[in-house]
């Protein structure tokens, strides 16, 4: 861990390089001297891996650029080329295909880490409110992409959606028009809708990315302690439970990635349609505005959403509580008034709504893929409440939470 | 943190019992499996066949051309020239219908399906029970309707192969059982063949990759087997410096 000595000093193309760029700069500040807690677990994996799954969409979208047509008349055949024609099309299209999805996975992972161990708590507030962001613009980007290869459930979910915006009071209507380009969905809201998944989305991902990297440098890491290690420096100024990111955790994160793509590979190999949830049937079928699928559903990151609305009589009501349901992870770092981080040291009372809230999530996303009709109506107005629950109640179970003491040191065995 | 596995076991346990199936008992024929084998490529071959002999005169497989299907089923250019490319088509051309649409329209009231995507977006076993489920029904334009797919403007073109049947319904309407009205030229095992390599075919057509990519996806899974394995190795050697 000896520290680099000035790079301008030694001769040679590196000290070429760094008068004119910081490179070795970057690096001492962004890697070697970068201290992360030592004691990451499993659940630490999922930040660099969503960065891979973010790297592998803008390169698969790149190729499927060069073959993909937007327009009514041609995007669906296109895509079938792409399956078809094209060299590795198919290869291609299902990776990006599978990659939202895989996308969903890691970053939920990635978020329900941050509920665990108290990653939203100070100082980390504006860290997470910028993976709100990035959260809500890649749902925007999963949408719009989920439009783009004009099946029928592409067609039917792009109403469904853009219509909730119909429910707001006054503009509503006007609104919708206004999004579609047209008195209803077609041609003129396909070619916005790839204009914004080709490129604002993406960089407005890029940026946020970008934004919530940098806050994250500032503050540093949180770990499953929920301790802070910049508390506790050794003679040599650095965190006493810290090991530099480079070359511990690029290493461990390599294996992260070789875990993932592994599952990865399975997926995209061996079962693309993942019995089509990630691949819809109906979706294998050209849109039709006049064939209305028997059983309109969104893909499976968003059916915890879709079962909040469906769940309530009324429709303007249920849009509501549905977009609140989204934007409640924002207000997370002030909801929550426990003085201990990490759920390893949090009483009964957190555990149990931590783990009523997962099961709601998760039941909700069962409900969302299901016919709204009986018992299933019944079970997601039960998680729905529960759902809510978790979060209203927030700010008065975390201040009377049996909590434990708090070590001074993280936990870790070598 | 057990505390927390413990309690979100519970729950998930007792969801389930929530969600108990509310045992709707399928017909048998619901349950017929197409038992197809995308790896058989004589059954393939056949199917390529039976859809040139039986199905193209009205349905398309507009994104599947004639060459690729012989490269890829193994079968010479020669002889996808002599017996399936039907004359006036060029082997680079799609499998197209001869039928004008105008005239489907006139003749059945609809425009057969293009079937390039029938078992992607119904499955392989649909296709394979809406071809074993014609039976007689003097109320159909047709003279035969289908389970599969009730009210269907589809004739039932492969009788002379299965002979035609007669559908047994019980007292609450349910179907109970077929039973044979005219023999056909084929048994019922050489007529389940028949359907079966025709399935086969079609799911072959939905998806050509599907023929190598499970193939490819070993190779690729052994790789990064063997790079994960590497890469924890190593990672194992840098971190015995941490304590």
């Amino acid at each position: 861990m000896a520290t680099a000595e000035p790079a301008t000093a030694k001769g040679g193309f590196r000290a070429w390089l760094n008068k004119r760029l910081p490179v070795d700069e970057f690096m001492e500040s962004q890697l070697l001297g970068y201290f992360a807690p030592k004691n990451f677990n499993v659940w630490y994996f999922f930040g660099s891996l969503a960065l891979l799954v973010f790297v592998i969409q803008i390169v698969t979208g790149i190729f499927l650029t060069m073959n993909y047509k937007p327009g009514e008349l041609t995007a669906f055949d296109s895509v079938e080329y792409i399956m078809r024609e094209v060299e590795w099309g198919w290869l291609i299209r299902y990776m990006h295909a599978i990659g939202a999805s895989m996308f969903f996975i890691v970053v939920y992972l990635h978020m329900y880490r941050a509920l665990l161990y108290g990653s939203y708590k100070a100082p980390r507030e504006l860290l997470w409110l910028f993976g709100m962001c990035i959260y809500l613009a890649l749902m925007a980007e999963a949408f719009f992409g989920y439009v783009l290869p004009w099946g029928n459930m592409s067609f039917w979910g792009a109403q469904v959606i853009v219509n909730l915006f119909g429910t707001i009071p006054g503009i509503g209507p006007g609104l919708v028009e206004w999004i579609r380009g047209d008195y209803g969905i077609a041609d003129s809201t396909l070619n916005r809708f790839f204009a914004l998944h080709v490129s604002a989305l993406p960089l407005a991902l890029l940026l946020l990315i970008a934004l919530h990297l940098v806050a994250l440098r500032q503050t540093g890491s949180n770990n499953p302690d929920g301790i802070e290690i910049k508390a506790r420096l050794g003679a040599n100024g650095k965190p006493l439970d810290g090991i530099p990111f480079h070359p511990y955790y690029t290493l461990k994160d390599v294996v992260g990635v070789g875990v993932f793509l592994i599952a990865f590979a399975i997926v995209v190999f061996f079962v693309p349609d993942f019995g089509g949830l990630f691949l819809e049937k109906p979706n294998f079928e050209p849109a039709n505005p006049l064939s209305t699928p028997t059983h309109i559903a969104p893909v499976w990151y968003f059916t915890p959403f879709y079962a909040i609305l469906r769940a309530v009589p009324d429709q303007r009501l249920g849009a509501l509580l549905m977009g609140l349901a989204v934007i409640a992870f924002v207000f997370l770092p002030w909801l929550d008034r426990s003085p201990v981080k990490s759920t390893r040291y949090r009483g009964w009372i957190w555990k149990l709504a931590l783990a009523v809230f997962t099961v709601s999530f998760l039941a909700l996303m069962y409900l969302g893929l299901m016919p709204a009709e009986g018992r299933y109506v019944t079970l997601a107005r039960i998680f729905t409440i529960a759902y809510f629950a978790f979060f209203v109640l927030m700010p008065f179970y975390t201040r009377i939470d049996p909590v434990k003491a708090v070590p001074e040191r993280v936990t870790y065995h070598a | 943190m057990r505390k927390l596995a413990i309690i979100m076991a519970a729950l998930a346990l007792g969801a389930p019992a929530a969600f108990a199936a509310e045992g709707g008992g399928a017909a048998a024929w619901q349950q017929w499996h197409a038992g197809n084998e995308l790896g058989d490529r004589a059954s393939l071959q056949r199917g390529a066949r039976n859809f040139m002999n039986y199905c193209v005169g009205c349905h398309s497989l507009k994104y599947v051309r004639y060459q690729r299907v012989g490269e890829d089923l193994g079968i010479a250019t020669d002889i996808m020239k002599a017996n399936l490319v039907p004359s006036g088509a060029k082997i680079t051309d799609y499998v197209l219908t001869a039928m004008p649409a105008s005239l489907a329209n006139a003749s059945f009231g609809i425009v057969p399906p293009d079937l390039s995507l029938i078992t992607r977006s119904k499955g392989s076993d649909y296709v394979y029970q809406f071809l074993k489920t014609f039976y007689l029904d003097p109320k159909a334009t047709t003279g035969t309707n289908n389970l599969a797919l009730p009210g269907t403007a589809m004739p039932h073109v492969l009788s002379d192969l299965q002979g035609l049947q007669r559908a047994v319904f019980g007292k609450d309407g349910r179907f109970e059982k077929f039973e044979t009205d005219v023999a056909g030229q084929e048994s019922a095992a050489e007529y389940d063949s028949f359907v079966r390599d025709t399935v086969n075919f079609l799911e072959y057509a939905g998806e050509p990759a599907k023929l190598h990519r499970a193939t490819i996806g070993v190779w690729v899974v052994l790789y990064l087997l063997l790079f994960t394995a590497i890469a924890w190795l190593l990672k194992q050697e840098y971190w015995k410096d941490v304590h």
